[in-house]
């Protein structure tokens, strides 16, 4: 296994490191061999979603940290301005990194009667990269915002 | 590992009518990424929950899809709007056709 992992791992406590062992073998093993999506594929993945419809900056609050030091255990929480109510409200959030062997992150889907768009997670990242949100309301317009998250342990340097 | 693989909600008992409650899940699961390769050089095979969902009184009000690309032991928070006491339903489900479920009861006063 390359060093930079190992080394990356001592900072971790001994619990993490039991955690986070087989997945960080994972991306070590991984990111030489294995294309990394870009801007294109996040933008191919969209295109199938929404066949190139414009969307608004704005309403989407995508909470990430700026600096992750364990790229896998990163963050993610996003909130949409929404009522939330049965005429106007948010249908779908879609989270994809430009950086990772696949664009995908989540897909939310939301009620009304959840009475507030907003969800937390963790995610993978394989190196530092943007994070982009797409969230889709109930009348189909289309809101995104986007993210840059420095990965310095837990991929391929950054 | 199937037999490890043990849900855990954090949710609110009680709330008032109206009330936004969150709720806090997290899941034991190798979210195996499909992308790995192991010492023989052969790709260790995908398995990760794809399907994460929320329902009360039978009703789903939040859905999660998840890709291989959410942590292993996946957390998910999300909010419901209190309206009436009732039980909510926790599903999630995995590559190899597992469904893992689990209730809480929710009592509005």
């Amino acid at each position: 296994m390359p060093s930079p992992t190992v080394i990356g791992q001592t900072a971790m406590s001994r619990r993490a490191v039991l955690g986070a062992g087989t997945a960080a073998a994972a991306f070590a093993v991984l990111m030489p061999h294995v294309a990394v999506a870009d801007e294109a594929a996040v933008a191919e993945a969209l295109k199938k979603l929404y066949a190139g419809k414009a969307m608004a900056e704005g309403r989407i609050k995508l909470d990430v940290p700026p600096i992750a030091e364990n790229g896998l255990v990163v963050p993610i929480n996003v909130e949409i301005e929404s009522p939330m109510s049965e005429g106007d409200y948010v249908k779908a959030v879609h989270v994809f990194a430009d950086g990772n062997p696949l664009p995908g992150v989540v897909t939310y889907r939301f009620q009304p009667t959840a009475g507030k768009a907003m969800a937390g997670t963790r995610m993978r990242l394989a190196q530092t990269q943007n994070v982009i949100c797409v969230a889709e309301m109930s009348n189909g317009a289309l809101f995104t915002a986007k993210a840059n998250v420095k990965v310095t342990i837990g991929g391929c340097g950054g | 590992m199937s037999n490890h693989i043990k849900p855990r909600v954090r949710i609110p008992a009680t709330a008032k009518k109206g009330e936004l409650i969150e709720i806090k899940t997290l899941i034991s699961h190798e979210m195996e990424t499909g992308q790995r390769k192991d010492s023989a050089g052969k790709v260790v095979p995908r398995k990760i929950i794809n399907k994460f969902t929320a329902a009360f009184a039978g009703k789903t009000f939040f859905e999660a899809d998840w890709h291989p690309a959410i942590s292993a032991n996946p957390y998910q928070s999300f909010f419901y709007k209190a309206q009436e006491s009732g039980e909510f339903t926790f599903t999630w489900k995995d590559d190899d056709g597992s469904v893992y479920t689990t209730t809480s009861k929710l009592t509005v006063g």
